[in-house]
């Protein structure tokens, strides 16, 4: 069984709802991103998401693109990347996973790419610009790996297309809350919650769904625990904490917002 | 070799829609749309009226004389794209789109521009045509084709100056499409060249084809050799397309900037490697890691990283040949063809005359090649003033 799959299946015996905490690897620093790592277990974050960056990323909004070409800047490359997943790997079981685009993959064919990620430790891929129809060849080295794939669903994702979608993705099912980029803050819509009620139907408990994009606040995170999400999914918000805290105190600040939002899970 | 829909949205390997998740309705949206009216009567006679009353179709071919007699090889005819409406091809395609847009009853029109000429070309066919236009242009070109910003607010368009990565043809491209993540519902995205997710390929290529179908009927053979510049490939595209079951040479350019075997470059065919950008699978200038390589040239309309996935499938089939040429031969084949011929030619456009003069000296007096002369030059006459005073040894300086 993946990491994953155990970890939601404990959640579920504990009817807890997982939190799901994305950071960008090398952003400001390696350093840095271990800190937040170690917050983030120790807030008691149940899932890792961590972003490689790409030159490119157009499902991105201002602050991860920031961080994208914070890191890039950096010197971040894929070698670190894996580097750091390994060091994470020596302190924690949690479940990891990639979020990064498909080019990146692609560069180094799929199936290559894809066991060097297993073998560094991490257990799903995101990619938010692999559509369900060019994902065949993607699907088939990750399902030979064991690498699960968890693809984007949309509030206008129709349901045969729903259908098709949850049938290549394993690990839980990404539905973007809002029309638009990581990070935008707005209210909750009632279209969200109506695609979220839809989402659920279709996956038939098989996968779980977990609800990202704009999801900054414990008042966010309870909104869509009571409207049934399995998991909340929270990235800019992390960022913003890293950007504005000194290296020396980002696991402290992480820990804190971490714990917060967790509690409205449990 | 010729495709005519391809399949899956593929030409042999290339092409493919590699796109956000809430970007698959709309895009299925516009493929339904589109094969539609590709075959609707009274669209392509209300597009064909508005090509030629309105963009000034169809354009002459033109016996470029004096740059032939100074060449000396092969005779030089200029397809005159230059003369259309705007200044540029673009027109073809702009018209066509905004046409699409409106009978899907898109109010709010969005695209991308690298030197500006696509973005003045959507702002005009949005202006004919009652739409609402925003335009997003990378930093660095805004300043660099300032005058084309200008045209564009005369026009109406809103431009958005893009601040993110490389501030260039590439971010404009990325910001147009987070704002279509944003606003699908409402929103048209009009893409400028034949890049991008399936169907847009394949429907610039449809719409700039005319250049092609009018070199064919206005040439009394079939020419021996026929060149364009290749950036996106929109104009090479229109250009080769009507032309690849003949037996004419064709040859695209890409620009070499200070030279491919530099960094400093955009031509992915001659020197990339295939990977996946803006919704498609073709040749790309990248890292080791996948990241995508800064561009450069001197030309804003042919700096960028990739290039559409119909020209990455001709190059694999080899039926058209791909070359590069440098910055400085290009302010050569632009002097040149000023002074010889009186025409100011685009700096992209300057690509493909560069190439022409090259292999004319190699050709017999009786063979023909022709040239698309994709835009006027007058966006650019800073640009090539500000390079004559750079590099004063350039032997034809003013």
């Amino acid at each position: 069984m993946s990491r994953i799959k155990e970890k939601f299946n404990q959640l579920e015996s504990k009817k807890e709802t997982a939190l799901i905490s994305y950071i960008m690897a090398g952003y400001p620093s390696e350093k840095a991103t271990i800190s937040a790592v170690r917050g983030l277990i120790q807030g008691g974050s149940d899932i890792i998401e961590l972003g490689f960056p790409f030159s490119d990323p157009i499902a991105d909004g201002p602050t991860i693109q920031m961080a994208s070409t914070e890191s890039l800047n950096g010197g971040t490359k894929i070698d670190n990347f894996f580097s750091i997943v390994k060091k994470i790997r020596k302190e924690s079981n949690i479940p990891l996973v990639l979020m990064t685009y498909t080019n990146i993959l692609y560069n180094q064919t799929y199936l290559k790419f894809i066991s060097r990620a297993k073998q560094a430790g991490i257990d799903g891929l995101i990619l938010p610009d692999m559509a369900i129809e060019e994902s065949k060849e993607y699907v088939k080295a990750a399902k030979k790996i064991g690498m699960d794939t968890i693809f984007l669903v949309s509030p206008n994702t129709e349901k045969d297309r729903l259908k098709q979608i949850i049938k290549s993705a394993s690990g839980f099912l990404y539905m973007v809350a809002v029309f638009g980029t990581t990070g935008v803050q707005t209210k909750i819509h009632k279209y969200t919650l109506d695609a979220l009620k839809n989402t659920k139907i279709a996956a038939k408990g098989k996968i779980p769904v977990g609800v990202g994009f704009g999801v900054s606040t414990e008042k966010d995170v309870q909104k869509y625990v009571s409207s049934g999400a399995d998991a909340v999914i929270v990235g800019s918000a992390n960022i913003k904490i890293i950007e504005n805290t000194p290296t020396n105190k980002i696991q402290t600040r992480i820990a804190t917002f971490t714990k917060k939002l967790k509690n409205k899970t449990r | 070799m010729k495709i005519g829909i391809p399949k899956d949205g593929r030409f042999g390997e290339f092409g493919g829609k590699y796109i956000p998740e809430t970007l698959a309705p709309a895009i299925e949206e516009l493929e339904k749309n589109y094969l539609q009216i590709r075959n609707d009567k009274n669209f392509k006679k209300e597009l064909g009226r508005l090509l030629i009353d309105y963009a000034g179709r169809p354009t002459p071919i033109y016996f470029a004389k004096n740059l032939t007699k100074t060449i000396g090889g092969a005779k030089i005819y200029l397809k005159r794209e230059d003369l259309l409406h705007g200044g540029a091809h673009k027109i073809n395609n702009t018209l066509g789109q905004a046409l699409l847009a409106k009978r899907m009853g898109k109010k709010r029109i969005i695209a991308e521009t690298g030197a500006g000429q696509h973005g003045v070309a959507t702002a005009m066919a949005c202006a004919s045509l009652g739409l609402k236009a925003e335009i997003y242009m990378g930093y660095v070109d805004t300043l660099r084709q300032k005058q084309n910003v200008f045209r564009m607010e005369l026009l109406g368009a809103k431009v958005h100056a893009v601040k993110s990565g490389s501030k260039t043809l590439k971010d404009a491209i990325n910001e147009a499409m987070r704002d279509w993540i944003t606003n699908v519902d409402s929103t048209y995205y009009l893409l400028g060249s034949a890049v991008g997710p399936h169907p847009y390929p394949l429907m610039v290529r449809d719409f700039q084809a005319v250049i092609g179908v009018e070199i064919k009927k206005q040439m009394k053979k079939i020419p021996n050799a026929v060149i364009a510049c290749v950036g996106g490939g929109s104009n090479a595209i229109g250009t080769f397309y009507p032309l690849i079951d003949t037996n004419a040479k064709i040859i695209g350019i890409e620009a070499g900037g200070k030279g491919v075997k530099t960094k400093l470059h955009s031509a992915p065919l001659t020197a990339g490697k295939k990977g996946v950008l803006h919704g498609m699978m073709t040749y790309l200038m990248q890292d080791n890691d996948g990241q995508i390589s800064k561009t450069h040239s001197i030309s804003a309309g042919l700096d960028y990283p990739g290039v559409g996935p119909e020209h990455a499938y001709l190059k694999d089939e080899n039926r058209v040949e791909y070359k590069a040429v440098t910055d400085d031969e290009v302010i050569d084949a632009f002097l040149i063809l000023t002074r010889t011929e009186g025409i100011i030619p685009a700096l992209e456009s300057a690509h493909a005359i560069a190439h022409a003069i090259k292999i004319s000296k190699k050709m017999k007096k009786t063979e023909s090649i022709v040239v698309t002369l994709s835009g006027r030059g007058d966006k650019d006459i800073d640009i090539v003033k500000e390079y004559l005073a750079k590099n004063v040894k350039n032997k034809r300086k003013i």
